[in-house]
């Protein structure tokens, strides 16, 4: 009877060892570090043989060695015989400069485009549709290319230009907008406003409680708007205008040599910066809008009803109940967005903006120092995400749905 | 009962025809353009946006356009595209500076590419696990020999110079000596863990008999030219940086996703670390990485050849993204499936096989896709360290003094974006037409 048969085969004590998962796991793991330890000791000590062969000292001395180069946009001072640390820096700060003004124009076209495919008007959708499907399925690096080489090369030359509205203009030589020149007594506009946005969120918090006591909330916004425009602006008039604009000043007639924009005039926006963000904005803004697209689609028609139901009117429903609950599909992936477009803003090397990467590339072209570029680059790059990353946490935490 | 001031119809009356306003043309251009002031204006709008867009475009591209011509002439006389130019720079675009005489082999490469793909990608079409084999077991090497000519110099490194002098001889001595203490090791390791020694024996001698094959072919001297990566350009660059990094990339990425979502606390740590370095930093960087600091990290007087570091550097950092997608479908699978798997007595790889992993996979094939429409378009990166990749040939020629003209290099652009627009675009409807055609079995 099979019952009787109970003991089985008999056990074989050399396998259980291998047979347990515990001294398996353990097993597999000392093997991955053995593996990862050697892989790594052996990288170290050819580096070392390598760098000993071309007399290369590592280590962060060479970042004060003067760097003798110039840079064609700096926001900080900076002069050929600034250091390689300094150099470093103009460029960390070009990248953060385009990463933020792309970040800015890219989520509001974004938006834009994402509301226009949700259109009702059939034309609207569909040219919002054929704007991300092209947009979205060509290299950002050829986008860069199109826009710097093939069109602000074919701008007008240094002696005419285009004019919008006499105050923007565009040549060859980039950009030319009004430059604002602070006087002596600006920095109490800038106190004036801070002092004016934390009133009036001060305000807001009070506003927020009288409409739980209340039912309904108070009128604040003529309050937020003379706090936070009215203020600066009366203190721009008491403290005698110290802020004032500086017009490009454009010679038409004169020396050949003389005519164009006068240096010193206006604020000029060099073509590289200006390529280099319209590509990444127009890019990046084709996956906002369908990010939007699918975080607005993504709240059930259930609450719109529902909202409807109650008496919301159709602005009311949307801006209480649909963008509220939107958001919270859209921000993670948005987030991502803004991440991709500031390592995007690598490709700037491509056309010589000088941001972090083509000023490295030229450090490190200048002093062989590959391994300490790109450290100074990873890092740079990891501790940007990391950061993101953990302020977006936080957020998410905050707005995540809280179920059951 | 027939009381005269009471009616009550007894018959259904005909139906109406919709208002005129709603149907038919008129009708569809009345709810969707028309349908309010405000929609008109838009409508307005577009119109006129559509106009000014497309009309130029149409102008420069095909009306003004040079079809045809020598030099740059033609291309300074036109107020359109040329097209002339791209038409004389094609085959640079398509080859790069392969010698022309041996151009018949990247055509053979590129004929054997499409035929897997369509034979993969019908789904009519039998015998996929044959073709799938084909393509990733045959298809590699002979790609390889007939782009390299083959011919590679393996001549061993274990024994000593002095003992023996390099050698092809000495790789194979070699080779027997290293597949034959894998053997002994297999054979105690499954005899200590109760398998089948005999059958642990014949799936690692045949997979070792596969690696032999592989390498005798390419290092088998086939007669035909060695053609330097160097001259290697255009289009050829471009799909084999972008099929490498995506075969490579899939493996790899399982790995990672498997080992992120593993119990074992260093497994877990080495993924979590490898995946969010990559994900951290432009390709870019990677790719200088590859270029400029892998050297040093090799012993000296070893020299990789700068394509294949940034195919090494484009699949790592596919890879991590990769994982990131495929975890995803990890994720959603629900844990009874894992229960399932093991109650039935499957081992963790059989679990992942055959349960776990086609599911996964077939959740996240949008992202999969995705992913490779990103790696497609990340290709043209590579031009920034010095390879000439489709985009990078473009962006040379249209420099080239022989063509140069104000519309050269703006006709070049819009050809470079319509190709790569016809990759991407029938990369993401291909997507689509397999999630709907898997999609059937989850519908409700």
């Amino acid at each position: 009877m099979a019952s009787t048969d109970v003991s089985g085969p008999p056990v074989d004590r050399t396998s259980s060892l291998i047979n347990n998962p515990r001294f398996r796991g353990l097993f597999y793991q000392v093997a991955l570090i053995l593996v990862v330890g050697w892989i790594g000791y052996d990288i170290y000590s050819n580096a070392l043989d390598n760098l000993r062969r071309l007399n290369l000292v590592p280590g962060d001395g060479f970042l004060d060695r003067t760097a003798g180069f110039g840079i064609i946009q700096s926001l900080i001072d900076y002069s050929e015989a600034s250091s390689y640390r300094r150099a470093l820096f103009v460029g960390l700060i070009n990248t953060l400069l385009v990463a933020v003004l792309g970040i800015v124009f890219a989520t509001l076209l974004g938006f834009l485009i994402g509301i226009a495919r949700l259109s009702r008007n059939w034309l609207i959708a569909k040219i919002a549709a054929a704007y991300v499907e092209i947009f979205r399925n060509t290299p950002l690096l050829l986008q860069i290319f199109f826009w710097y080489f093939a069109v602000l090369r074919s701008v007008p030359d240094m002696r005419s230009k285009w004019s919008l509205f006499g105050i923007a203009h565009l040549n060859i030589g980039g950009v030319y907008l009004p430059r604002p020149v602070f006087g002596p007594d600006a920095g109490l506009i800038g106190i004036a406003l801070l002092g004016g946005v934390a009133v009036s969120i001060i305000v807001s918090s009070w506003a927020a409680s009288r409409r739980e006591e209340l039912g309904r909330p108070p009128r604040v916004w003529p309050v937020h708007l003379a706090l936070i425009v009215g203020l600066p602006v009366l203190v721009f008039f008491l403290v005698g205008r110290p802020i004032s604009f500086s017009m490009p000043v454009f010679n038409e007639t004169g020396p050949l040599l003389r005519r164009g924009f006068e240096r010193g005039s206006g604020l000029v926006v060099i073509p590289e910066l200006v390529g280099l963000l319209l590509a990444l904005t127009i890019y990046t803004a084709a996956y906002i809008a369908e990010i939007v697209r699918a975080g607005i689609r993504a709240v059930s028609h259930g609450q719109t009803e529902a909202a409807s139901s109650l008496g919301l009117r159709p602005g009311q429903t949307l801006r209480l109940v649909v963008v509220p609950q939107a958001m919270r599909v859209i921000i993670p992936p948005l987030t991502n967005q803004f991440l991709n477009l500031t390592k995007n803003s690598s490709l700037a090397v491509a056309i010589a903006y000088p941001d972090l990467v083509s000023v490295g590339g030229t450090v490190l072209n200048q002093t062989g120092r590959a391994v300490e570029i790109v450290g100074v680059w990873m890092a740079v790059y990891l501790g940007l995400s990391v950061l993101t990353s953990i302020i977006m946490n936080a957020f998410n935490r905050r707005v995540a749905l809280v179920e059951r | 009962m027939s009381n005269p001031s009471v009616y009550v119809r007894a018959a259904m009356a005909p139906a109406q025809p919709a208002p005129r306003s709603t149907v038919g043309v008129a009708g569809w251009l009345r709810t969707n353009l028309f349908s309010s002031l405000w929609n008109t204006v838009l409508t307005l709008l577009a119109i006129a946006l559509i106009v000014s867009i497309v009309v130029p475009t149409v102008r420069f591209t095909l009306v003004d356009a040079v079809w045809s011509g020598e030099g740059r002439e033609a291309c300074l006389a036109a107020n359109g595209a040329c097209w002339a130019y791209v038409k004389a720079y094609l085959p640079q675009f398509i080859y790069g500076r392969y010698p022309i005489d041996e151009r018949w082999r990247v055509d053979l490469v590129y004929a054997m590419l499409a035929l897997g793909l369509v034979l993969l990608m019908v789904p009519r079409i039998p015998a996929k696990g044959a073709t799938l084999a084909f393509m990733l077991l045959v298809f590699p090497v002979v790609a390889f020999v007939l782009l390299t000519g083959g011919g590679l110099e393996l001549d061993g490194g274990l024994i000593p110079d002095d003992v023996m002098a390099p050698s092809a001889f000495r790789f194979w001595i070699e080779y027997g000596a290293v597949c034959a203490v894998l053997l002994a090791l297999a054979a105690a390791l499954a005899a200590w863990q109760g398998a089948s020694v005999a059958r642990t024996l014949r799936n690692l001698a045949a997979a070792l008999a596969v690696l032999a094959v592989v390498l005798l072919a390419v290092s088998v001297d086939v007669g035909l030219e060695h053609v330097e990566t160097a001259n290697w350009g255009g289009m050829l660059v471009t799909l084999v940086v972008a099929v490498t990094g995506m075969t490579a990339s899939m493996p790899l990425g399982v790995l990672l996703a498997l080992g992120r979502r593993s119990n074992m606390p260093v497994v877990r740590l080495a993924s979590v670390v490898f995946i969010e370095v990559w994900r951290g930093v432009p390709l870019i960087t990677v790719l200088f990485m590859s270029s400029v600091m892998l050297p040093l990290f090799l012993p000296s007087g070893v020299t990789i050849d700068k394509l294949f570091r940034a195919l090494v550097g484009v699949a790592l950092f596919n890879s991590a993204y990769m994982a990131e997608v495929i975890r995803g479908g990890l994720q959603a699978i629900p844990r009874g499936q894992y229960e399932a798997a093991r109650a039935l007595g499957l081992g963790y790889w059989q679990m992942m096989r055959m349960i776990v992993l086609p599911q996964a996979l077939r959740l996240v094939i949008p992202g999969i896709v995705g992913s490779f429409i990103s790696l497609f378009k990340d290709t043209t990166l590579v031009l920034i360290i010095g390879l000439f990749d489709f985009l990078g040939q473009i962006q040379a020629s249209a420099n080239s003094a022989t063509w140069a003209s104000p519309v050269t290099g703006i006709s070049g652009y819009i050809f470079a974006a319509f190709v790569y627009w016809i990759f991407c675009f029938g990369m993401s409807q291909y997507a689509g037409f397999v999630e709907r055609r898997l999609d059937t079995g989850y519908k409700r």
